[in-house]
């Protein structure tokens, strides 16, 4: 929330702040209540999965076998993999090394990039053989009448997790400019850190998502 | 203190004066402009969605076509609803008076996020604006503002952007809640701990946990409702295999804890006046406080108590119930604590005191006819019938509506520097009063004897009922126009108010200036007392 | 019991149901309840403002922050009464629920805007549900569209009825006569036309009329114990399923048009709703869905009601339910002689 920042360590804070670490807590602080939130909206999918697999279990089971494992299993180290470069990204801003806390960045995009072709192979092959969700479900080779409802679930699932994917990157990407101009050092990060933070809960929802669709049973 | 950027203005300046552009009011990030933006538009939808209650209650007046077709009548009270409940009520407090008040009171100079701030302004108006856009330019909602499910898959009418909208406006809500947390964690003046901050603060704290963690799973909910009409997932339509009853589920989770989003801020202007047109202490100043918290808790607790006749299983039923009826309890404590406050004070009764006494009456039979409705066995008979109606009606506008009025007449001349017309204030909240207890009363009545609500036609066992109704909805129609009419006279033409005019202890009495300077204060205020300090004094 | 009949509870509605006593006395101690705490606040409120009102001079105001035994009173006293009102209230809610032996099982199915009632023998009612006095009865309820919700005021029940499942309602009723039903869940345009009559009568009349479908002479549809009396939508409308030899037929068909529901969808002055009004209609030529050209004369009518999606007229959605087995041949006679004569 700073009006602006200088290349040489001192930073501008708001005027309603007493420091520049009273306002770097205030937006940490923010930022924590906002993934609260976050939570809080892929809770109600969470729910409603777990409302239809406690309904029809033989279903979920049944359904889940579409699901391609090793491809969710590699997404799941590709995002793994970004966080810790993510990590990285923040501490190195910490220390002022903006070089090198431009590289990590770039590697978590590359790594989110990766997800998304993932994702992407993993989509096209179910639309291709009619995995769909609820009406337009088409697929004879899963019998149960109630398997739509998993492929709903499961589109609604990952893509809402991959809109926030393609926000987070448009969140780094944002930050990256930023380092990359110089506009950050080690008394002024709080976006790389709010960003950081921001690409970790993206990853933890996915490491939720990951066994609960692909590995029922 | 802090370096200041923009040091050269704002330090004498009111803020009012602070530019005059309507651009620099477009573009302000300071929060007492923003909640005076806030302050206007919620008070026009209030007026949109008051015009359409009356037409409500006009088309009412006989037991079949009076004004307007079965359709327009549906899609009217639809409108009522979602725009009383998402653009007036739920951020007519906490972002109108909270937003201005909050640091105020807290002794800071903005809240913590101030530019989120003006941008959560645009979410809810863009958000608001795409409603009303989706609802003039298609062919209006007709779902209830509950957009119960399957009907409002099938429904033909604008619901997909209605939705949306409310969607943009619970983001709205969302960031102010967060904001509002985020200030009073962080910008609390030095002295100002937790158990010296107002019980308006209180209050909105209280509230604005309830919106950041309930706000959220009401956006999933519509987001899967436009998904079930565009996507056709089958989540919540019996056609494809979904529950229907699953959406009632998700969306109470929400639209409970909501009501309290709607009462809280109200109970905590009421907190704030009583006190001060009594001269003493706040009674209880703790179990105000924390029952605040502790309704904010209960209240993600008892969502079921909306749907004891929709299926679901007996036993969730009774445990719904049991939650609900301890709702009334942290209730009772703050009503029985406004009371004792006036106990051997010095009473005044200008009008914003009128205003916390009729919320008193009419918010303590809000809350008494809802232990009919928490009791299992008398829902059951009760549910959808206008005893509900009346009840929640008690509660919004008994308690809210009246608080919030309360509350703008108590901190018009901090807002504006200018006094309301007293006596006119009296005359017109006499109208309001009175007019409502004839509005409401008569329909505990015939929802009694099973009139359902959104009932177009009716039978005409109930028409007495309906007509005395509609004569106090025109009552109170009169009174909040001329209540509005003088406020906005009074901002400009009335009488130059000083500092303090109420004689109150909060910071935005005793160090701010009426209107405020742009950064509040003059200096840095300091607190080592709590604010309801009245010592014992003559009369 | 004794006193049933002599008491007077506040709902001020008949207790034609062996549940609604129970409800009701909750309700009035609920209402007394209510009272004396509104006139305690009330009387206190007053109280105060006038014996501390600023005017009264010549003494000091208290300094008092509070009183740890005044609020622990007015935290527990409300706590207990509170728990007591929920057992009380479950107490009767599950008097509600509970199983009843033997009942008499009627299948209801709700749609926009009408009520499907099937009975174990075959028989098909249309928005009449008749009920065997002091029996236990059973509904076992669906939707065919949104949700709809059985209420039938008179006897203190009511139940969602859900698309997709079945909901079920059991109570036993003991008022005969003629009580009203609504849908109590909106349900769209004609949600407040969507009523029902549950028909109460003595065991063996009731078994007289599932065998022949001949309601006992004594039997008025028209009075509702209660209320006045729907449909709404048409003013002048009798509302009653029966004939009564003085009626022409298309005052019979009138009758009929309301009492079937028909009018929630059908205007007789030419207001269109969601199917086409009535007024005019015979003899018109009038394009189908599917392009054609189509007279509306008798057999149109019958073939509309008895199959209503097979020829749609351009415009209106097929939303209408089938009424073959629902109408007699002198019904439908009565309907076309009513369509006929609004001209």
């Amino acid at each position: 929330m700073s009006h602006d920042a200088s290349t040489t360590g001192s930073h501008h804070y708001a005027h309603h702040f007493e420091s520049a670490d009273h306002e770097f807590e205030t937006s940490k602080f923010g930022m924590w209540v906002f993934l609260v939130t976050e939570i809080m909206l892929f809770g109600g999918l969470f729910i409603a999965y777990g409302i239809y697999r406690g309904m029809y279990p033989e279903m979920f089971m049944e359904a889940h076998h579409a699901l391609n494992k090793i491809m969710g299993a590699v997404n799941t180290v590709v995002l793994i993999c970004s966080s810790l470069t993510m990590a990285l990204a923040v501490g190195m801003a910490q220390r002022n090394e903006r070089a090198k806390s431009a590289k990590l960045m770039m590697a978590t995009l590359f790594f989110a990039c990766m997800f998304l072709v993932i994702k992407y192979f993993e989509y096209s092959h179910k639309i291709h053989i009619g995995l769909l969700p609820g009406a337009f479900y088409n697929n004879p080779d899963i019998t149960h009448p109630k398997a739509p409802i998993f492929f709903s679930i499961y589109f609604l699932m990952t893509g809402l997790h991959g809109l926030h994917v393609l926000i987070g990157m448009g969140l780094i990407i944002w930050v990256l400019r930023r380092t990359m101009k110089g506009e950050f050092s080690s008394a002024y990060y709080t976006p790389v850190e709010i960003a950081g933070l921001y690409w970790h809960l993206v990853d933890l929802i996915w490491i939720y998502l990951f066994p609960l669709l692909y590995l029922i049973g | 203190m802090a370096h200041d950027a923009s040091a050269s203005h704002g330090h004498d300046v009111d803020y009012l004066n602070d530019g005059k552009t309507v651009w620099s009011w477009l573009s302000t990030i300071d929060h007492k402009r923003i909640g005076i933006m806030y302050l206007v538009t919620v008070l026009i939808f209030f007026g949109v969605a008051g015009l359409l209650a009356i037409g409500i209650r006009l088309e009412h007046w006989g037991p079949t076509r009076t004004i307007m077709g079965p359709d327009t009548y549906n899609k009217v009270f639809t409108l009522h609803g979602a725009i009383m409940v998402f653009m007036f009520i739920i951020p007519a407090i906490p972002s109108a008076l909270g937003n201005f008040l909050l640091p105020l009171m807290l002794g800071a100079k903005d809240v913590a996020f101030p530019r989120l701030n003006l941008f959560s302004y645009y979410v809810f108006l863009f958000g608001a604006t795409l409603a009303v856009v989706a609802i003039l330019a298609g062919q209006g909602v007709d779902t209830g503002w509950t957009f119960y499910t399957p009907y409002s898959i099938k429904s033909q009418t604008g619901v997909i952007l209605t939705v949306l909208g409310a969607f943009i406006m619970g983001m709205s809500s969302i960031l102010t809640g967060l904001n509002f947390i985020a200030t009073i964690h962080k910008l609390r003046a030095p002295g100002m701990t937790f158990h010296r901050m107002p019980l308006f603060v209180w209050a909105t704290y209280a509230t604005s946990i309830i919106q950041v963690l309930a706000t959220p799973v009401i956006g999933i909910t519509l987001l899967l409702l436009v998904a079930e009409r565009v996507l056709k997932v089958g989540i919540f339509d019996p056609a494809l295999g979904g529950d229907p009853v699953l959406f009632q589920h998700f969306f109470w989770f929400y639209s409970h804890p909501a009501v309290y989003i709607m009462i809280l801020p109200g109970m905590g202007i009421i907190s704030e006046i009583m006190p001060v047109f009594s001269r003493k202490p706040i009674f209880g100043y703790r179990a105000i406080a924390y029952s605040s918290l502790a309704i904010a808790a209960i209240s993600f607790l008892v969502w079921g108590h909306h749907m004891f006749v929709s299926g679901q299983s007996d036993f969730s039923n009774i445990i719904f119930s049991f939650l609900t009826v301890l709702v009334a309890v942290p209730t009772a404590i703050k009503v029985f604590n406004w009371l004792s406050t006036m106990y051997k004070g010095s009473i005044k009764l200008d009008v914003p005191m009128l205003y916390a006494l009729a919320f008193l009456f009419l918010f303590t039979i809000g809350g008494l006819t809802g232990i009919f409705l928490a009791a299992l066995s008398i829902d059951v008979h009760l549910h959808d019938t206008y005893f509900i109606v009346a009840h929640f009606h008690y509660v919004m506008m008994g308690g809210t509506v009246m608080a919030l009025f309360g509350g703008l007449h108590y901190w018009w001349p901090k807002f504006f520097g200018r006094m309301y017309p007293e006596k006119l204030g009296r005359f017109a909240w006499a109208l309001v009063f009175f007019g409502f207890n004839l509005l409401f009363l008569p329909q505990f009545y015939i929802g009694g004897k099973g009139m359902p609500r959104r009932y177009y036609n009716y039978d005409p066992v109930y028409t007495l009922g309906h007509q005395v109704s509609t004569i106090g909805s025109l009552m109170v129609g009169f009174g909040l126009m001329l209540t509005l009419g003088y406020l906005f006279w009074a901002a400009k033409k009335g009488q130059k108010a000083t500092q303090n005019p109420w004689g109150a202890k909060t910071l935005e009495w005793t160090d701010a200036a009426s209107p405020p300077i742009t950064h509040n204060f003059h200096g840095q205020p300091t607190v080592d007392n709590w604010p309801y300090e009245y010592k014992s004094e003559r009369v | 019991m004794f006193w049933q009949s002599a008491y007077a509870s506040t709902v001020g509605l008949p207790q034609s149901s062996t549940i609604a006593p129970t409800v009701d006395i909750l309700y009035d101690f609920l209402v007394y309840l209510s009272v004396f705490f509104l006139i305690l606040v009330t009387v206190v409120m007053v109280y105060f403002t006038v014996k501390y009102h600023r005017s009264k001079t010549g003494r000091e105001t208290a300094y008092i922050v509070g009183s740890h035994t005044l609020e622990t009173i007015w935290t527990v006293v409300p706590l207990v009464l509170m728990l007591f009102v929920f057992a009380w209230g479950l107490k009767g809610y599950r008097e509600m629920r509970a199983p009843m032996k033997d009942p008499v099982e009627i299948n209801i199915i709700g749609r926009q805007w009408l009520w499907n009632i099937e009975y174990t023998n075959g028989r098909k009612t249309l928005n009449e549900l008749v009920l065997p006095k002091g029996k236990p009865v059973r509904l076992i309820m669906t939707s065919e569209d949104v949700l709809h919700s059985f209420f039938i005021p008179n006897f203190r029940i009511k139940q969602d009825v859900v698309p997709g499942r079945f909901t079920t309602l059991s109570f036993i009723a003991t008022q005969p006569g003629v009580h009203i039903v609504f849908c109590a869940e909106y349900c769209g345009t004609a949600h407040s036309d969507m009523l029902a009559k549950a028909v109460v009568v003595e065991p063996e009349e009731f078994d007289e009329w599932t065998r022949t479908g001949k309601l006992p002479a004594h039997v008025n549809l028209n009075q509702i114990i209660g209320a006045v009396g729907a449909p709404t939508s048409v003013a002048a409308a009798t509302g009653n399923g029966s004939s009564q030899p003085s009626q022409t037929p298309a005052e019979r068909g009138k009758a009929l048009a309301a009492s079937k529901g028909c009018i929630a969808c059908h205007s007789d002055n030419g207001t269109r709703m969601v199917g086409p009004s009535y007024k005019g209609i015979f003899g018109k030529k009038e394009e189908m869905a599917d392009g054609t050209m189509v007279t509306v004369d008798e057999n149109y009518i019958r073939k509309s009601l008895m199959d209503p999606n097979a020829q749609i007229v351009k415009g209106y959605t097929p939303s209408m339910p089938p009424f073959a087995g629902l109408l007699k041949d002198e019904e439908v006679n009565d309907l076309i002689a009513y369509i006929k004569s609004l001209k």
